[in-house]
């Protein structure tokens, strides 16, 4: 009896072990969460993808939402789901990283989400109004320094990108400004732009689209952004702050390693695609082509930079 | 040259192909309307990528379809089974439900369907010729703005639980304390999860709507006293009931416009949303009607209050969007995108250079309206007679789809447990005669308190005087007023009708 049991067993699991050996991943339907509401910056770039990975991947790709948290319930899910890179999730620099440094418990820790690539960066910059007082970014720290704590900046969020870049910015410049962050990156547009606060901190697509009406006192890039190439960057005045907000797309940890790159070559295929590069120009973002590895190492480079900044003022 | 072009706009809305994109937008968006769970959001969403292909008309026009359709579709549910098919219409239940109980559904739906029409072509004749000076007034709207309209938003409380205040401020106070769960707006910490990573989120506004409103509805009346069907009568459609609407709705016209005013203002106000602007427009419809007692009990009215109000918020919060950019509410994000990917940068752009594809899109939203008027009227004697069916069909097929609607909002299981719970909560305190509106009520109003206070103070204290910066400006003051008005109102009412009574009884 116990021998026909064995036999059974190892008859039954012959055609699985044989059909995961052979079968070429992937060979059914990818689901592509979204840790974002529908209609948000994420949600729009995986519906650009959307018809592209499924052709390149030949398989369907279902996008689907998990919102909550800033993201951090759609990747605490993520971190539980199987590693068969069936499932995967966008991911957001700084959002991974400093979720977990500055909540304790987020559900996920950073190093958990297996990074496939990332393939639009969205340099973060510092503005006031066109009709402001303050026309370069000395005026501004002269004036801040005068009068600690006056200046109002509004920004998305608390303990995000913009947050982030504003500790840096007002340590690095040794001054005092009043951080006002709101639910979202429209409604602290909306803030600024009716004059509720004196300057912002913004994601470059949203000043590409107000530029009418703004002045970029300094961007957050490596390199001058593209689309206002007579703002400066914070690194061109002096200043070592790089903020971004960095969009990608990670799998569970413990995904085998050509799964991972199978689904970074589409990513990447896509990523590089001229047509895909030159509507993301359009819009105000800049494309990156960033495979898994590369973005391994730029994670920790980050984290590094930001990990003694959440230390020092979080109380 | 603006009339040229909403002339073109129109024309181009009458091209066969793109009439029947829009009939599908408005099919579609009635569906995702009136499934809760599913969200005009969603239903947006989806399509986006569908645009891609289309001309930029084409596409905007179904999009166009789907958001107006999406607006009307929510209140099918909430007048049939008490539950609001999105948080938008809420205020439809009050008067929406008692009548389908009175048998008088399909002049609910009617009146739904009419309604929104009419509040749907206010606001857009508003929205083409009136946007650019609208937006600036939209963008005065800041932290203190918000605060005020949150507390503004409290005080309907009142008059919502008139037989006992303290029960309704009880309830609200719940809804404050639920709505402070999950991470802070602002400072980001994490409050009230006991532990469930998932709880970060916060509550789910239609998780606790489904919660709320049907489950108890379903305990009480379907299981708890074994009726056989939903409802005390059969409901027999005809088709005089849809003149009988019309006719009662043209003698109220001040109370349509009034509420298709007041859905255009709370919609053009960057993220207050559509959700409260039926609750406002209800309350303002009870406060000044001769006979406020009607309200609550099934009055046509009531629904058309709520339901006008809603559907004029959609053109409403896309006025800051189209001229600014600013998406006044979620759907409005979605159609911010969908404009971007056409290459189409909102702003003073979008009235010149692409006009034509703007008007499209506008006329698209009016003849939409129309639409919603044709499809809900005559569509009432089929949705209407779902109500027939008998409860042990009906009662099982409803909680299957609040269990999907729950699931579904989000992708989220702990939303379904969250679901139970709240019905469970709904059937004790409905037991003990609390209505669930004020809990919800403060579910939505608490984060703009939250955020607009917290932001007030910020910004205060940089300026030096918080107390000045929070009073002080011309919006502010005339919400202040407002609140106090509102506040002060039903113990005038009372005054009033003891003062009438003992001059009839001079008399």
């Amino acid at each position: 009896m116990k021998r026909f049991l064995v036999i059974l067993l190892v008859l039954t699991s012959l055609p699985l072990l044989a059909g995961s050996s052979q079968a070429e991943f992937p060979e059914k339907a990818i689901t592509y969460s979204i840790p974002f509401g529908p209609g948000g910056q994420s949600d729009l770039e995986a519906r650009r993808q959307q018809p592209l990975l499924e052709k390149y991947l030949g398989v369907d790709v279902i996008v689907q939402y998990k919102p909550g948290g800033g993201g951090s319930v759609g990747w605490a899910e993520l971190i539980k789901k199987k590693p068969t890179g069936y499932f995967i999730s966008g991911i957001n620099i700084p959002h991974i990283i400093l979720q977990p440094l500055a909540r304790g418990n987020a559900g996920y820790e950073t190093e958990q989400l297996q990074p496939i690539a990332f393939f639009q960066a969205t340099p973060i910059g510092l503005a006031v109004l066109k009709d402001s007082e303050f026309k370069s970014l000395s005026e501004l720290t002269e004036y801040a320094k005068q009068n600690p704590g006056a200046v109002t900046c509004g920004g998305s969020g608390t303990w995000s990108g913009h947050h982030i870049a504003h500790l840096q910015f007002s340590k690095a410049a040794g001054i005092t400004m009043t951080y006002i962050p709101e639910s979202g990156a429209a409604k602290s547009i909306a803030s600024f732009l009716g004059g509720h606060v004196q300057a912002v901190w913004a994601n470059s697509n949203d000043l590409v689209q107000h530029e009418d009406k703004v002045r970029v006192l300094a961007f957050g890039s490596e390199k001058p952004f593209a689309n206002m190439p007579d703002a400066p960057t914070f690194k061109s005045l002096g200043f070592d702050i790089l903020a971004s907000i960095d969009r990608g797309a990670g799998a569970p940890p413990g995904t085998p390693a050509d799964r991972i790159q199978k689904l970074e070559e589409a990513f990447l295929k896509i990523a590089t695609d001229p047509k895909i590069m030159e509507q993301m120009k359009r819009d105000g973002f800049v494309p990156l082509a960033m495979g898994s590895e590369e973005s391994k190492a730029y994670i920790q480079k980050m984290r590094k930079a930001w990990e003694p900044v959440v230390k020092e003022f979080k109380k | 040259m603006l009339i040229d072009a909403a002339l073109y706009g129109l024309l181009e809305v009458f091209i066969p192909s793109n009439m029947l994109f829009l009939f599908v937008g408005v099919f579609m968006g009635i569906v995702f309307g009136a499934l809760p769970g599913l969200t005009a959001t969603m239903g947006l969403a989806l399509l986006v990528p569908f645009t891609f292909t289309m001309s930029p008309a084409s596409g905007l026009i179904m999009l166009a379809g789907i958001y107006v359709g999406a607006m009307y579709g929510d209140a099918i549910p909430a007048i049939l089974i008490n539950t609001p098919g999105t948080p938008a219409a809420i205020a439809t239940t009050f008067d929406g439900f008692p009548l389908s109980q009175k048998g008088m559904a399909q002049h609910a739906l009617v009146a739904a369907a009419v309604a929104s029409a009419f509040g749907s072509l206010v606001a857009n004749l508003i929205l083409a010729f009136a946007a650019p000076p609208l937006a600036k007034a939209s963008l005065a709207f800041g932290p203190p703005e918000y605060f005020w309209l949150g507390i503004f938003g409290l005080t309907i409380i009142s008059s919502l639980s008139a037989e006992s205040m303290i029960k309704g401020f009880l309830a609200g106070t719940v809804g404050l304390l639920l709505s402070a769960v999950g991470m802070a707006p602002i400072g980001g910490d994490v409050r009230l999860t006991f532990g469930f990573p998932e709880l970060q989120a916060g509550i789910a506004l239609i998780v606790a709507l489904i919660g709320f409103f049907c489950l108890p509805e379903i305990l009480i009346n379907v299981i708890g006293q074994r009726r056989a069907t939903y409802t005390d009568k059969l409901i027999e459609p005809s088709l005089s009931v849809i003149g009988q609407v019309i006719k009662a709705l043209f003698l109220h016209p001040i109370l349509v416009f009034r509420s298709a005013i007041i859905g255009t203002i709370v919609g053009f106000a960057p993220g207050a949303g559509g959700n409260i602007a039926s609750m406002v427009s209800y309350n303002e419809a009870k406060r000044w009607d001769k006979h406020p007692e009607e309200y609550g009990k099934g009055t046509i009215k009531g629904v058309a209050a709520s339901e006008a109000a809603n559907s004029a918020m959609a053109p409403g919060s896309l006025i800051p969007l189209l001229t600014l950019g600013i998406p006044g509410s979620p759907p409005a994000a979605v159609i911010l995108g969908a404009l971007m990917l056409h290459g189409m940068r909102p702003g003073a752009d979008l009235f010149s250079i692409h006009a034509h594809v703007t008007f499209a899109f506008i006329m698209g939203l009016l003849v939409a309206a129309f639409m919603v008027s044709l499809i809900g009227s005559f569509g009432s004697f089929f949705f209407s007679r779902i109500i027939n069916i008998p409860s042990r069909y009906l009662a099982p097929a409803i909680i299957f789809m609040t269990v999907l609607g729950s699931y579904a909002i989000r992708n989220n299981v702990l939303d379904i447990w969250i679901m139970f719970v709240f019905g469970i909560v709904g059937y004790v305190s409905s037991k003990l005669k609390f209505h669930p509106a004020p809990i919800v009520l403060g579910l939505i109003l608490g984060p703009f308190i939250e955020e607009g206070l917290v932001q007030s103070m910020l910004a205060g204290r940089a300026s030096g005087n918080v107390f000045a910066y929070m009073t002080l400006r011309p919006i502010s003051l005339v919400l202040i007023a407002l609140c106090v008005m509102s506040a002060v109102w039903p113990f005038f009412a009372k005054w009033k009708a003891v003062r009438r009574k003992e001059k009839e009884e001079q008399r």
